[in-house]
């Protein structure tokens, strides 16, 4: 039974049609298996062979990789909540309603949203810590700890600007409590604020502001700033291993 | 292996030897390449897998809180009816919390700023690239400056009345001299403290105080950002 089940995944695998799309025959030689990265769009960000040491839970935790895939769920559910929001006050929070009370399943992407910005800072700033304790940042990964710090300002940002969407008390008075903190900027405050909310009231142009900024420009930029980040791990040679790990 | 040898060559198809192969050797000068065996492995399929289990594991919790947990939604926004406190987001409550003791300009422009100049330049400083304790070497100089460095800052949390950042800042500083006077070689956490850097300290000082001024802000403010005990 098992050898034909064996024999009929492997002729899954080796024919003109997976070929055809995988490029490559199964990965079950080094060769294939290099291919198998390196000749793949989204897998050749991980580099082709990895320091075993670097594998272990205890030197990442998984903590950057949490905070990646973090982000590729709140992508998701993101594309799924915008079929059913309008950025328009008071509309955006009678579709907040509808999300509750009349789409299915509505208040279950709401809450999965929610929970993995919650998760996502967290993920975020442990990662910075840990990569912190471990020496992660010390040549040549100095850049890619300067590209992580931008990294975390991205991450809070987009969390900040989606805490308005609601548009509901919590919303509106944690908004105007952070953005009263701009207008403290000596110059620049003012006109800074006056920008972001498109007026000196938080209103509707704040709101399509910051829905713009949420939706499009913030997470386009983390598209990038992720990217140049795992390029940048592969082109430092891999993860940081400590000299005390070096010898076990 | 020949005495009159100059030069070492060789081919290798195992992937877990380092890939420098190619040497040109010219005259005298020889080069010699050894491939350094390494704990190397694929990552087809041994990151990929892993990453999967990760991926998976994030999403069975992640379902699991969203069908037990409900998000938030209060009355709609009204800019006439201002609730009290009103508070920011959780992750910026640290700031509010500062913007209590400090003036604004402080609390929310220079603080934030120098925190961020700050994690930028931690990797420019090459204080931590050796982790070099604190106390091993220049001793006495350095626990004046460090102690100096200190009081000033306990001064500045004590006229403007921050006695939460006061006290803890004064205990993790105390820690941290601690490890001067103890003699080394005295119980396995003593030796730890004692063998810790100075960005060490500074970078744990800081998570504390974040944490404990987030905590403060989230749980401990109540109306008019006054002292409230959250089980009352
Ligand atoms: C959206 C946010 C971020 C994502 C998705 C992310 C992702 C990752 C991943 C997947 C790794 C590989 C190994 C690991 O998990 O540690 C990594 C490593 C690293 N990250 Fe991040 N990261 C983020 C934010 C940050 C931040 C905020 C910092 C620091 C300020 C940072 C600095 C670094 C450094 C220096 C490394 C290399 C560590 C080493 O060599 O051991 N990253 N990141």
């Amino acid at each position: 039974m098992s050898a034909s089940l064996q024999s009929t995944l492997k002729g899954f695998c080796n024919n003109r049609v997976w070929r055809s799309i995988f490029r490559r025959a199964p990965a079950r030689t080094n060769r294939t298996r290099s291919i198998a990265i390196f000749g793949n769009l989204f897998l050749h960000a991980l580099p082709v062979k990895v320091r075993e040491k670097s594998l272990r839970v205890r030197a990442t935790y998984y903590l950057g990789s949490f905070s990646f895939f973090l982000f590729v769920v709140l992508t998701l559910t993101g594309i799924m909540l915008m079929f059913y929001y309008h950025p328009a006050a008071p509309k955006a929070y009678n579709d907040m309603k509808d999300l509750r009370f009349v789409v299915s399943e509505g208040i279950f992407l709401r809450n999965l949203h929610r929970l993995a910005a919650q998760a996502m800072v967290l993920a975020v700033f442990w990662h910075m810590f840990h990569v912190f304790y471990r020496g992660g940042y010390k040549p040549p990964h100095e850049f890619n700890w300067v590209i992580g710090v931008v990294l975390l300002l991205l991450t809070l940002f987009l969390s900040y600007t989606g805490y308005l969407l609601p548009w509901d008390q919590l919303a509106f008075w944690a908004i105007t409590v952070g953005t009263n903190i701009i207008s403290y900027i000596p110059i620049l405050g003012k006109p800074t604020r006056f920008l972001l909310l498109g007026g000196h009231e938080i209103g509707e142009n704040a709101l399509l502001r910051f829905f713009v900024l949420h939706c499009v420009i913030l997470p386009l930029a983390m598209i990038v700033l992720i990217a140049l980040h795992f390029w940048r791990i592969q082109k430092d040679g891999g993860l940081t291993i400590r000299e005390s790990d070096e010898r076990k | 292996m020949s005495e009159n040898r100059k030069f070492e060559a060789g081919i290798g198809s195992d992937f877990s030897k380092d890939p420098v192969r190619i040497v040109f050797i010219t005259k005298k000068t020889s080069a010699k390449v050894r491939g350094v065996l390494r704990d190397q492995v694929m990552s087809y399929p041994h990151v990929v897998l892993r990453e999967i289990i990760a991926f998976e594991l994030l999403t069975i919790v992640l379902v699991l809180m969203a069908l037990f947990w409900d998000a938030p939604l209060e009355q709609l926004a009204n800019p006439l009816l201002t609730p009290n406190p009103a508070k920011a987001p959780w992750y910026f409550l640290g700031l509010q919390e500062l913007l209590h003791y400090f003036p604004p300009i402080v609390a929310g422009v220079l603080i934030p700023v120098l925190i961020i100049i700050g994690l930028v330049a931690i990797p420019y400083f090459d204080l931590n690239v050796k982790g070099e304790p604190l106390w091993n070497a220049r001793r006495t100089p350095r626990l004046r400056i460090f102690c100096g460095i200190v009081l000033i800052f306990l001064m500045f949390f004590g006229v403007y009345k921050a006695w939460s950042i006061f006290v803890t800042t004064a205990i993790i500083a105390a820690l941290a001299v601690a490890g001067y006077f103890v003699p080394a070689g005295r119980g396995s956490a003593i030796e730890y403290l004692r063998s810790r850097s100075l960005p060490w300290w500074l970078m744990t000082w800081f998570i504390i105080m974040a944490c404990i001024l987030t905590i403060i802000g989230t749980f401990f403010r109540g109306p008019g950002w006054s002292w409230v005990w959250p089980w009352r």
